[in-house]
């Protein structure tokens, strides 16, 4: 049955590229090469061409270095805060019911609608000098962690949000009825079912927070060595006319990210490996 | 007891970092009077930096879901070597900052580049339209690919299979077929799209130039303002593009899928 599944998806593929499709598919894989391997080609091309060792250098210079560990703190930090509250906000949408709730639902896409840098300026506006709230976060640490917290909360919400609508109730009421505390409930029958789903959402919370540019260059104040994040780092470098320096930094700061998106995706993948026997 | 706990905090929480942030940008914008914020969005900058803006989103929106649906295609029905390269490709602008993204431009693009001659040449890709388009593109790509993907591998091959054995054209197959199956997913994604492709700051700050008038997008614009120390300028623009935030969350809200 399986098998002949796949064989009709075969067929059909081999529909597709009979006639048209294999052009189609074509345009499409040379827009994608022109549109994104390009730049990133030319980015590589750049920090490589002084050499190994000047690369390193721009790479390591302590500023960048600063701004590289600031980035990848945040951004863990960011993506902690939202596997807890995204997780229970999914939580509260799903298995909570109060007035308005489809209201609350609705919002949490606006992080992905809002343009980055009105949120980076009502975030300072809100929390940083001339706060209503007289709070001033503005140029610390926080104020940053603030920004990547409003750009990335939709992630892990709308990863868990489906799976916890298909999870099956039952098992965690024969759970409860034998014995089982509301706690145990959740570490042994929820969490483990939708770990994967956190974890995907994690990973692009993530990613997201270590590239965030637009929300943060206003609220971090870009002081050098205290709240210079990469992104902002790598922009100072290119206005400045060092091209080279900041595809050197760009380069880390991409091995590094999708380094530790592949060990998430890998961790993922290993948590669930008995879902597939 | 508990339930309120989670309830409230959860809701504190959005509230303090989402809603009040949200709501205080319409709150600044009109502290001042509606005639006021009025006056700051119709100044010549602000108008055309609206238009440049809607313009870059009218070129890339229309290729990248062009784009998008046959790479979906390719991805579920395709079978050729180098596919999960490909998949891994289709999400890469999710995964890299949009500084590096328009740093890429500028190091293709600039002087010294390995198309930096074609400025020599008379087209001019950055600090102008071609390279804010480019830039957009880049950032917008992933999104109708992502929501066409898992309808695609849902709906299966039979009907189309089906359409085929009766005599249809590969065309007429995906048109009275296949698309009308993918039409919302298409549609869920227009809008990620548009909505990336108007608020896209990072990409475009770098390849723009960002000249008052000329290669200034309403983001752009809102930081310009601010930084000139034009705030109720800059809350202006910013109403403009949060009305635009909204009426995005709307039309997803309308076009979700019903079983959610």
């Amino acid at each position: 049955m399986a098998s002949n599944a796949v064989a009709v998806e075969r067929a059909a593929g081999a529909g597709w590229s009979r006639a048209g499709g294999g052009l189609a598919r074509g345009v499409a894989l040379t827009y994608l090469s022109l549109v994104v391997l390009l730049p990133l080609a030319a980015l590589a091309w750049s920090a490589r061409s002084g050499g190994l060792a000047a690369f390193w250098h721009e790479a390591t210079e302590p500023e960048a270095v600063a701004a590289l560990k600031l980035t990848l703190g945040l951004a863990a930090v960011c993506a902690l805060v939202n596997a807890i509250a995204g997780t229970a906000t999914a939580w509260v949408l799903v298995r909570d019911g109060f007035p308005g709730k489809g209201l609350v639902d609705a919002v949490i896409d606006l992080p992905f609608a809002l343009p980055t840098i009105v949120a980076g300026l009502t975030l300072l506006a809100l929390y940083g000098p001339g706060s209503p709230f007289g709070v001033d976060v503005a140029f610390t640490r926080f104020g940053i962690l603030l920004a990547l917290l409003f750009v990335t909360l939709p992630f892990v919400v709308r990863a868990v949000q489906p799976v916890l609508l298909e999870l099956d109730e039952e098992m965690e009421e024969a759970a409860a009825s034998l014995g089982a505390r509301p706690f145990a409930v959740f570490r042994r029958i929820v969490f483990p079912n939708l770990l994967p789903a956190v974890l995907s959402g994690v990973a692009l919370a993530f990613a997201r927070a270590v590239g965030e540019f637009g929300a943060v260059v206003l609220i971090s104040g870009n002081i050098p060595f205290k709240t210079e994040v990469s992104s902002v780092y790598i922009f100072g470098q290119l206005q400045s006319g060092n091209g080279s320096g900041a595809a050197a930094v760009s380069v880390l700061l991409l091995a590094i990210s999708l380094g530790a998106l592949l060990a998430i995706g890998g961790f993922r993948r290993w948590r669930t490996r008995w879902d597939r026997v | 007891m508990s339930r309120y706990l989670l309830r409230f905090s959860v809701l504190g929480y959005l509230a303090l970092v989402l809603l009040v942030p949200v709501g205080f940008v319409f709150y600044r914008a009109f502290d001042q009077g509606a005639a006021h914020a009025w006056h700051a969005v119709t100044t010549p900058e602000a108008l055309h930096a609206l238009w440049l803006t809607l313009l870059i989103a009218a070129i890339a929106v229309p290729v990248n879901t062009i784009v998008g649906v046959i790479l979906a295609l390719a991805l579920v029905r395709g079978r050729f070597a180098g596919r999960g390269l490909l998949n891994a490709v289709v999400d890469l602008p999710l995964a890299i900052s949009p500084v590096i993204v328009g740093l890429g431009l500028v190091l293709l693009y600039g002087r010294g580049g390995w198309l930096g001659g074609l400025a020599d040449d008379g087209v001019k890709i950055l600090f102008a339209l071609p390279g804010m388009v480019l830039a957009t593109m880049f950032v917008s790509m992933p999104f109708v690919v992502r929501e066409v993907v898992p309808v695609l591998r849902e709906i299966g091959t039979e009907q189309e299979q089906a359409a085929e054995t009766l005599g249809a054209a590969p065309f007429q197959v995906f048109r009275r077929i296949t698309f009308p199956a993918i039409r919302g997913a298409v549609a869920y994604g227009v809008v990620l799209t548009t909505a990336r492709a108007i608020g896209e700051f990072g990409a475009v700050s770098a390849v723009s130039g960002n000249v008052e008038g000329q290669t200034q997008t309403l983001p752009l614009y809102v930081k310009a303002q601010f930084d000139g120390f034009d705030t109720s300028g800059a809350y202006a623009a910013s109403v403009v593009l949060a009305l635009i935030a909204i009426a995005v969350v709307v039309s997803l809200r309308i076009l979700q899928p019903k079983e959610h």
